[in-house]
């Protein structure tokens, strides 16, 4: 029966199987990452969001969901401009967190 | 789960209740969904627990569903509930208890706006009194109608017909509850248990002898969410919302859903026909869905009242399996006879989710 809209798949989330590791791994060496309040700044001045849907509030969000496929993906579309650290509100040097999540999350996932 | 953990997390967020003398506020959409739910919280507090509550056929909306939907702004708000205060006012009432949880979020919202900010009070009250000569006292305590419940349920269970137990198994039932987000995602300190484990409704299955269950999405909104719903266009989100919490809950295989908000127990049971017909999925045993109660409808099924008094049949999912499991006799071909056993028609039946 059609009603005129559509449901999206199922992204429910049970945390007590996410393998949180890698994401401690970069809370040490990036604190701040605790910091994002998921405002969205940085998407919405990010150069590479309109034409490659990256978001880095939708990065750090999935990192803490264990949804590490999505953000290797997603990182390739990063220009390093660093617009996104100079409109934060938290402070967060988000520039340098992309670096770090590139350092620890690796493409062939090693 | 660490419930050790829960249960001191539950204990840093009690109330002290008033036992009584209340002033009580109804929903305005529960009548329509849910028929029996409010008749039956009056009936249980007034006439079996011999409890003062005062309702009015005067008050009106509390404005929380416009100004949810940005359609007004807060001072309109404001100057609508003024004016219930003022009605409890006149009434010589200090207690206010509100049916629904928007209503809720939104006077405890009010009542803090007006502690940080006086001048806006004074402005509401001079624009209660332009507008109709009223003037009020603000509530000494205001509760949510599930509060009362909640600190009824020990008088509930001693009064009990039936207990939350399986007749076939003799096992507990397993209950999913679910937490309107206006009830303590907002004001944590003003619930029972607080945001992240609110306890108002797992501590009347648990008096009543269920079991509650968790599950990973427990806390995730019902997926009505105001815009999300009253946007057409949105309205896939709003599945979405709740479908996600069934596949979240579906491998724990709940006897049945819990609710204190209005909106939640209507989503989380017209949806599961909506998923039916979509997905051709249903969440409960031989092809039924879980059933979803409001706490009203399943003090009511303790105490021993008749399903169909209490407005099951308006229900979605149809409720059979689960008084079948409690043991609770009712007459079929009584099902869709309404007040006085007027015959209010059978639905249509749906193509995929079972209802009889």
């Amino acid at each position: 029966m059609d009603f005129g809209f559509k449901i999206s798949p199922s992204s429910a989330i049970n945390l007590d199987n996410v393998d949180t590791v890698k994401f401690e791994q970069l809370h040490d060496m990036e604190p701040d990452v605790y910091k994002c309040m998921a405002c969205g700044s940085c998407t919405s001045t990010c150069p590479a969001n309109r034409f490659s849907g990256m978001s880095m509030r939708k990065v750090i969000l999935a990192l803490q969901r264990g949804k590490e496929k999505d953000v290797v993906s997603m990182m390739r579309n990063c220009m390093l401009c660093g617009k996104c650290t100079m409109v934060c509100p938290r402070g967060i040097n988000t520039r340098h967190l992309i670096l770090s999540i590139c350092r620890i999350y690796r493409e062939d996932g090693k | 789960m660490i419930y050790q953990g829960k249960q001191k997390i539950w204990a840093d967020y009690q109330k002290e209740i008033p036992d009584d003398h209340w002033f009580y506020v109804r929903s305005c959409i529960r009548q329509n969904f849910f028929p029996g739910a409010e008749k039956m919280f009056l009936e249980i507090c007034r006439g079996l627990l011999k409890k003062d509550f005062y309702e009015t056929e005067h008050h009106t909306t509390c404005g929380g569903i416009a100004y949810h939907c940005d359609t007004i702004p807060q001072e309109t708000v404001m100057t609508i509930v003024a004016r219930q205060f003022a009605l409890m006012t006149e009434a010589g009432y200090e207690n206010y208890v509100a049916s629904c949880i928007t209503s809720f979020g939104n006077y405890i919202e009010i009542l803090e706006t007006w502690k940080e900010f006086p001048e806006l009070e004074a402005k509401i009250r001079e624009l209660l009194w332009k507008a109709c000569k009223r003037e009020f006292n603000k509530p000494k305590y205001v509760a949510h109608a599930s509060d009362l419940i909640y600190k009824y349920r020990n008088e509930i269970a001693a009064r009990a017909k039936f207990r939350l137990v399986n007749r076939h198994t003799g096992e507990p039932l397993r209950a999913v509850e679910h937490i309107g987000c206006h009830y303590a995602k907002m004001f944590p300190s003003r619930s029972i248990g607080g945001a992240e484990y609110p306890y108002v409704l797992s501590g009347m299955i648990e008096a009543w002898g269920g079991n509650v269950i968790d599950y990973p999405e427990r806390r995730h909104c019902c997926g009505y969410g105001f815009r999300q719903y009253h946007v057409k266009a949105n309205r896939g989100y709003s599945i979405s919302n709740t479908y996600k919490k069934f596949e979240s809950m579906e491998p724990y295989h709940p006897d049945f859903i819990l609710t204190n908000c209005p909106g939640c127990p209507y989503f989380m049971d017209r949806w599961q026909y909506v998923i039916a017909e979509t997905e051709g999925k249903t969440y409960g045993e031989n092809g039924y869905g879980i059933p979803v109660l409001t706490y009203e409808e399943l003090a009511s099924l303790v105490l021993g009242y008749d399903p169909w008094d209490i407005g099951l049949q308006l229900h979605q999912v149809a409720v059979e399996p689960l008084l079948d499991k409690l043991g609770i006799e009712y007459d079929p071909s009584a099902k869709y006879k309404g007040l006085n056993r007027k015959d209010i028609m059978r639905p249509e039946l749906p193509g995929v989710l079972r209802c009889c």
